[in-house]
């Protein structure tokens, strides 16, 4: 599959191309989760993303923290924001960074207001944002305008036999078409870092990569281990699918980027990609959860997801597609699976085969298609934090 | 070519990942290195789970594993050709 092809999705105010609709109501602080759940149950139509974090950060955290947030609201996927925090000046930071999309964004807060004054005023404005949005019509775009982040989980030996592969393969046919894409987790590639590095479009990107990946040894690893990572990497579903040490799993999390592209730049956590169309690598968690919020944060739209054992994570505005080359699990937790390509593993099906069905399933999920994740309801929104808050 | 046991990432790879459910000791699989495509037989010395390893050749305390061309770490016991390659005789270089 080598021409381009045409998707229905939402063209945004800053030109980018969406696949979901969605009007969030934004917590900028755990002690609004609260309010904004209750505005999200007072108007069908709308998601809170409550979260655990946002007071008394500071520093690189509370970058981190500033930048997920308005990297969230700011995902083509969201139509409409209403940002709701306990005081107006952080929520007026939040408000405005998002503004910066051309997108609607109000923000409301809480002191002087009170819970019930603040919800009912965000319940008016949440209404309107609902009916706009939902008489907003889809178009037709190119797929390649598509921003396609990738990360694995609970993987065993068949993700590096066949649906990581499956997922380079992809981005060996998209990204040279004008696609993004992303892949991270920065531990998860302990054993692989080598081959990693040398995949860099540039030896200044390749030493950037580098920085990073020694940096969470030095500062991490180095830091709080206790004999070892091996009760974590490998995780135990990790182990019951196989893999036996981190050096096997990364090169097999690796097959993720295929065979000939190159990254062209290392983002730091929820960071927007800068450089154009290409694939990126950010430092992230190889926690499932973080790596994909951290990921729609940075503003992917879709995301693919190769498990070996079942991992059954999903995002709450990036669809999240799964796909298994283990025939057990195929089978097992079919729920899970948006696409099973465990015929690779019998040799009934080619790695640039399993591509091409990847990329169909891509475009199905960007025309509208529900992933498993979504229709299971799994909405894991879950922020990275770098230290302890003051 | 029938449905394979055994997967090989790298003829220089000594595992292979076993991709059946329900491998029995004795049987005789059939082997393909996916890089090239070339098949070869061997037979499994024990019952092993799908998607774990299996040695090559016999392998000893010290060796170092071998797959996708790469180190994936270090044997702290014997492993036989045919038998199982795991956390029980294989552990990381690195943590």
């Amino acid at each position: 599959m080598s021409a381009s092809r045409e998707i229905w999705g939402y063209r945004r105010e800053n030109g980018r191309v969406a696949v979901r609709n969605h009007v969030v109501i934004l917590p900028l602080d755990d002690i609004s989760n609260a309010a904004c759940e209750a505005v999200a149950n007072n108007i069908k139509g709308t998601l809170a993303l409550p979260h655990a974090y946002g007071r008394l950060q500071f520093g690189a955290d509370l970058d981190l923290h500033f930048r997920t947030m308005i990297g969230t609201g700011s995902n083509p996927n969201v139509a409409a924001c209403i940002v709701i925090g306990i005081e107006p000046e952080w929520t007026r930071k939040i408000v405005d960074g998002i503004a910066a999309t051309g997108k609607p964004v109000s923000g409301f807060s809480i002191e002087q207001n009170g819970d019930i004054a603040t919800i009912a005023a965000a319940s008016r404005q949440a209404k309107k944002y609902v009916h706009w949005a939902t008489a907003l019509l889809r178009e037709r775009c190119q797929l390649e305008e598509l921003w396609i982040a990738a990360k694995c989980g609970e993987s065993d030996t068949t993700t590096g036999l066949a649906s990581c592969p499956t997922v380079g393969n992809m981005y060996d046919k998209l990204i040279p078409l004008g696609a993004y894409g992303c892949f991270g987790e920065t531990t998860e590639l302990t054993g692989a870092e080598h081959l990693c590095k040398a995949r860099a479009a540039t030896p200044e990107v390749a030493e950037k990569f580098i920085r990073a990946w020694q940096a969470y040894q030095d500062e991490v690893i180095e830091a709080y281990k206790t004999s070892d990572l091996s009760d974590s990497q490998p995780t135990k579903g990790n182990i019951e699918g196989g893999l036996t040490t981190i050096e096997e799993k990364a090169l097999g999390n690796l097959e993720k980027i295929g065979k000939h592209v190159r990254y062209i730049d290392v983002l730091e956590p929820a960071e927007a990609p800068s450089k154009g169309p290409g694939l990126y690598f950010m430092d992230t968690s190889s926690a499932a959860a973080e790596c994909c919020t951290l990921q729609a944060a940075a503003g992917y739209v879709v995301h693919v997801f190769p498990t070996g054992q079942g991992n059954i994570i999903g995002n709450p505005i990036m669809p999240v597609i799964k796909l298994t080359g283990n025939p057990r699990t195929a089978r097992t937790m079919s729920e899970h699976i948006d696409l099973d390509i465990s015929g690779v593993v019998r040799r009934e099906l080619t790695i640039p085969q399993a591509g091409d069905l990847l990329i169909d399933m891509i475009a199905t999920t960007a025309n509208g298609r529900c992933t498993a994740a979504e229709a299971l309801g799994h909405r894991e929104f879950v922020m990275t934090k770098l230290y302890r808050s003051a | 070519m029938g449905v394979p046991h055994l997967l090989v990432h790298d003829e220089r790879d000594n595992v292979g990942v076993v991709v059946v459910e329900g491998l029995a000791a004795g049987t005789e699989m059939l082997c393909v290195i996916t890089a090239n495509n070339q098949d070869f037989s061997l037979v499994a010395a024990q019952s092993v789970p799908i998607g774990h390893k299996i040695a090559l050749q016999d392998l000893r305390a010290g060796d170092t594993v071998i797959k996708y061309g790469e180190d994936v770490g270090l044997l702290y016991a014997d492993a036989p050709r045919g038998s199982h390659v795991h956390t029980h005789n294989l552990k990381t270089k690195r943590w």
